[in-house]
């Protein structure tokens, strides 16, 4: 009898935590695809746009660069106005120093992912060295291992952002690269459709569109007549950088440059940019 | 029984060492780690090799933590006895290795199959680090026959060296078991350590020559360390158990209050191991963090950000536990008594402490969530998500559950030294200002800009540890001479045994969570940047998978122990002789 008791007891025990275990965001990672792709054909575009799936995909960089604060929050800050503060700092001695702005800024972002010590952000540094050692990896060596075609096309995507001049070769044909199918561990496959892109991360519940009605946020029927391309995409990777006139800041998630794929990214802007207040497509 | 299982599982060590090396010695010992393709992983029997690996691998971890573990408290429960000259604290302690002999074949077995799963499942990542490790396996299999020599004869001695001289003997047989048992389990731990984090070959993986170069990896301490106290808790908490069941089936009032007895230390001991736990642990995250940064990040950032959540229920259920355990056995002595009106208060920094931990950083919502709360933190529970905010709980929740301690022993004992209240003014002096630096701190380590608010941490762990170690050497002195009432052992409610349930099926379901954490950080590599892993279950599980896979091994352990107890008492019944002539 005693036993017996015991036993149940320490089973309910047992399954209150797997429970517990199960009620969790259920996340898999799975280790990065290792199919080769064909690169040769890429355009400018496209190097820049697989850019950015690297820098939240196989390079890992989203991991440190994001909002929290372990390092500078690249895809949120004016980043040609701090690269040229950097470049400028008496305390950086490296090799962009005098050159020309797009130049010089190839050639920091590659210095930056190559050589992090040789300059280091001041308050990014690891703990006790004055910030003279970076915490950052290396990106050409495990566990990252980009090779160079992929960091051309990081520097690509990174000078695209601060608005110079692209000045990285685009990748010779007969390059390969690694298909980088699964590489930010999530389970579900990419959304395919503008609809299915909508519905998983939700816009609808804030927004009006497709006459769900919703009011939290503007209404997003017609909004391609009033943000182009770009301007949306600040509008969804960076909600809080112009708040739309009449609505609460901090309302709309910062973090959907996060969990969305890029390609998830670029169907949505290209529906949203659609939207230009004559007849709504479906 | 024993013998057979224990030969078993030698035989299979011993099969797991020598086999392998038919096969290997073609393998040139200078050259880099190899890179395995998909076809290097075989399915036996149609299984992959990381559910059998995983689950064998656990079960040996529980088994060996538990066996490692008792030796060392009863080698100090044995001394105690001598040094007091209490007879009651030789019999514990020999029951308590009782309970372990019965688990140490089982332990053997486990490893055997263990060695034997890895070679056959993995066979180029074993090939690799045998090579990396050249001879050391045969040191660890001679360390492993040693291990089981010196623990029979520290067993099977016990009475025959039982008074005067030989007794010491017989404590340095067991101080020799421990030494070599510690050893062992370094250097074990060594090889999973090397995986996470390599030291001693170059870039490729090429061995640099030196075994110990290999051994001593950033995180080879730290894990050392960190394994070596929960192995103590552990234990504490299995024989805890033990004496529970014991008590609750008792039939008279002496088993009653030697089982209590019993009970109370276990329970003791498994706090003692527990405590200083966490800042092993911090030990352990921090070199982590300081080998790579991403492998850190992976743990606390990325996708095993919540296991931490889970981990803190965890450990909160365990502290509730032994201090409800506590609280009960102030009952057992008159002057326990007036520390009731206490216990609410220690309740609620306990639960306060518990709440905050469990306050997650980042909620992943719904949108529909999300606009309730306005935002993915929460405007007033956000500050408490973060770092400094948890290790100001964790600490808390430690001193409360140290103050249910002293309350405890202060229940049966009244000092006499006149200067006892300016003892007393003293400790509460020091909970005074710990309870303000640990707070303070906190409270700064959330306001400082940088991001390595991990700094803001230790003056708290050393505010807790001052505690700890000045309030039990102000006692030791304040009690010298002290009144003592009699502990009335055995009146213990029914309830109270049942938290001494909950301690290691929290621990054992902790430990294996801990460990799918350990093997989650290398991600998809089996020595991190050397070796990656191609086989099919290169993947990291989602919490649920890993938490389901998790309590089945635990349900499997808790058998094998319910087995090992039933063992260890059926070796002291005796049947009845039948009755001569035509009993029936
Ligand atoms: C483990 C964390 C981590 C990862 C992963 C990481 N970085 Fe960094 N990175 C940092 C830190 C910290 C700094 C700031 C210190 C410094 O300047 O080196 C930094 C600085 C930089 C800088 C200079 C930024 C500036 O404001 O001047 C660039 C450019 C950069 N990283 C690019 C990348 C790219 C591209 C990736 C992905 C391939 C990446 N990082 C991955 C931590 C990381
Ligand atoms: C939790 C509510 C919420 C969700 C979910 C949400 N938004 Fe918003 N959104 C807002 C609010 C509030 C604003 C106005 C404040 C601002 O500009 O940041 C806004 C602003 C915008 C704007 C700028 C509008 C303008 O007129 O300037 C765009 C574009 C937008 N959201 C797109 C989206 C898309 C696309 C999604 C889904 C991926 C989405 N939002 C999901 C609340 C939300």
């Amino acid at each position: 009898m005693t036993f017996l008791r015991v036993t149940l007891f320490s089973l309910a025990v047992l399954l209150a935590y797997t429970l517990f275990a199960n009620i969790l965001p259920q996340v898999q990672s799975n280790p990065p695809a290792e199919e080769e792709i064909e690169l040769g054909s890429l355009d400018r575009a496209g190097q820049i746009a697989w850019g950015e799936r690297l820098f939240s995909g196989k390079g890992t960089c989203t991991l440190c660069h994001n909002k929290l604060g372990r390092a500078p929050d690249m895809l949120a800050m004016d980043l040609a106005e701090e690269l040229r503060s950097r470049i400028e700092d008496p305390r950086y001695t490296g090799a962009a120093k005098g050159l020309e702005e797009a130049e010089a800024f190839e050639v920091y972002l590659r210095e930056s992912m190559l050589e992090p010590s040789v300059y280091v952000v001041p308050g990014f540094g690891k703990k006790g060295t004055q910030d003279r050692e970076s915490p950052m990896p290396r990106v050409d060596v495990p566990p990252i291992s980009l090779t160079p075609t992929e960091i051309d096309a990081l520097i690509a995507f990174l000078q695209d952002r601060a608005g110079v001049e692209i000045t990285v070769p685009l990748p010779a044909a007969g390059t390969t690269a690694a298909a980088e199918a699964g590489a930010d561990g999530e389970e579900e496959a990419p959304a395919t459709t503008p609809e299915e892109v909508i519905d998983r991360y939700g816009c609808a519940a804030c927004h009006d569109l497709d006459g769900s009605g919703a009011d939290l946020g503007p209404p997003l029927a017609g909004i391609g007549a009033r943000l182009d391309r770009e301007a949306l995409r600040r509008a969804i990777l960076d909600p809080d950088a112009e708040v739309a006139p009449g609505y609460e800041p901090g309302l709309m998630p910062g973090d959907f440059g996060e969990q969305m794929r890029a390609s998830e990214l670029e169907i949505l802007l290209d529906y949203l940019a659609g939207l230009d207040g004559g007849e709504p497509k479906p | 029984m024993k013998w057979r299982l224990l030969l078993c599982g030698l035989a299979a060590v011993g099969l797991a060492v020598v086999l392998p090396h038919f096969g290997l010695a073609a393998e040139d010992p200078g050259a880099p780690a190899p890179s395995p393709t998909a076809a290097d992983y075989p399915r036996i029997a149609g299984m992959t090799g990381r559910p059998v690996v995983w689950a064998l691998a656990q079960m040996h971890l529980f088994l060996a933590a538990f066996v490692l573990a008792v030796p060392m408290f009863v080698v100090a429960i044995e001394l105690t006895g001598v040094l007091t000259r209490d007879e009651r604290y030789d019999r514990m302690a020999h029951e308590f290795m009782k309970i372990s002999m019965a688990a140490y074949a089982f332990t053997a077995l486990t490893g055997g199959a263990l060695a034997l799963a890895l070679f056959l499942f993995y066979p180029v990542l074993m090939g690799y680090l045998l090579r990396v490790f050249d001879g050391q396996v045969l040191i660890y299999a001679l360390l492993f026959i040693l291990e089981s020599l010196l623990l029979y004869v520290y067993f099977y001695t016990w009475n025959a060296l039982r008074y005067g001289d030989r007794k010491w003997i017989h404590l340095s047989i067991g101080v020799l078991l421990n030494a070599v048992g510690t050893t062992l389990m370094f250097v074990a731990n060594a090889w999973a350590t090397f995986m996470m984090a390599p030291s001693g070959v170059d870039e490729a993986g090429t061995p640099l020559g030196s075994v110990w170069a290999a051994m001593q990896g950033p995180l080879w301490n730290p894990l050392n360390l960190h394994r070596f106290l929960a192995n103590i808790a552990y234990g504490g908490a299995i024989v805890g158990a033990y004496a529970a069941y014991r008590f609750l089936a008792a039939r008279t009032a002496e088993e009653r209050a030697h089982y209590d007895w019993m009970g109370y230390t276990a329970n003791f001991i498994a706090i003692l191991g527990f405590l200083p736990l966490p800042f092993a642990g911090y030990w352990l995250m921090a070199e982590i963090y300081a080998y790579s940064q991403q492998m850190g990040i992976t743990a606390m950032g990325g996708v095993l950000a919540w296991l931490f959540i889970i981990q803190a229920v965890l450990i909160g259920s365990i502290l509730l536990a032994a201090n409800y355990y506590l609280w009960c056995g102030l009952m057992r002595t008159e002057g326990g008594r007036r520390f009731v009106p206490w216990v609410k208060y220690i309740a609620a920094v306990l639960v306060a402490g518990f709440l905050v931990w469990v306050t997650p950083h980042t909620l992943i919502l719904t949108p529909q969530e999300v606009l309730a709360i306005g935002g993915t933190n929460h405007p007033l529970l956000g500050p408490l998500g973060i770092m400094p905010a948890k290790n100001t709980a964790v600490n808390m929740m430690l001193l409360a559950t140290f103050l249910s301690f002293q309350l405890f022993r202060r229940a049966s004992r009244t000092p006499t030294v006149p200067w006892a209240w300016i003892g007393n003014c003293v400790i509460a002096a020091l909970y005074l200002a710990a309870t303000l630096n640990i707070v303070g701190a906190g409270i700064y380590g959330y306001v400082t800009p940088t991001v390595y608010k991990v700094g803001a941490s230790v003056p708290q762990v050393l505010s807790t540890l001052a505690v700890i170690v000045f309030a039990l050497v102000i006692e030791a002195f304040m009690y010298r001479g002290a009144v003592t009432r009699p502990v009335a052992w055995g009146r213990m409610s029914t309830r109270s045994q049942y938290a001494l349930f909950v301690l290691p099926v929290a621990f054992t379901w902790l430990m294996a969570l801990m460990g799918y954490i350990r093997s989650s950080v290398r991600t998809y590599w089996h020595v991190y940047t050397i070796m990656k892993d191609r086989s099919p279950d290169a993947y990291i599980p989602t919490i649920g998978e890993a938490g389901n896979f998790i309590t089945v091994i635990t349900l499997v352990f808790m058998a094998v122990i319910v087995f090992i107890f039933w063992l260890s008492q059926v070796g002291d019944t005796r049947q009845q002789a039948p009755a001569a002539e035509g009993g029936r």
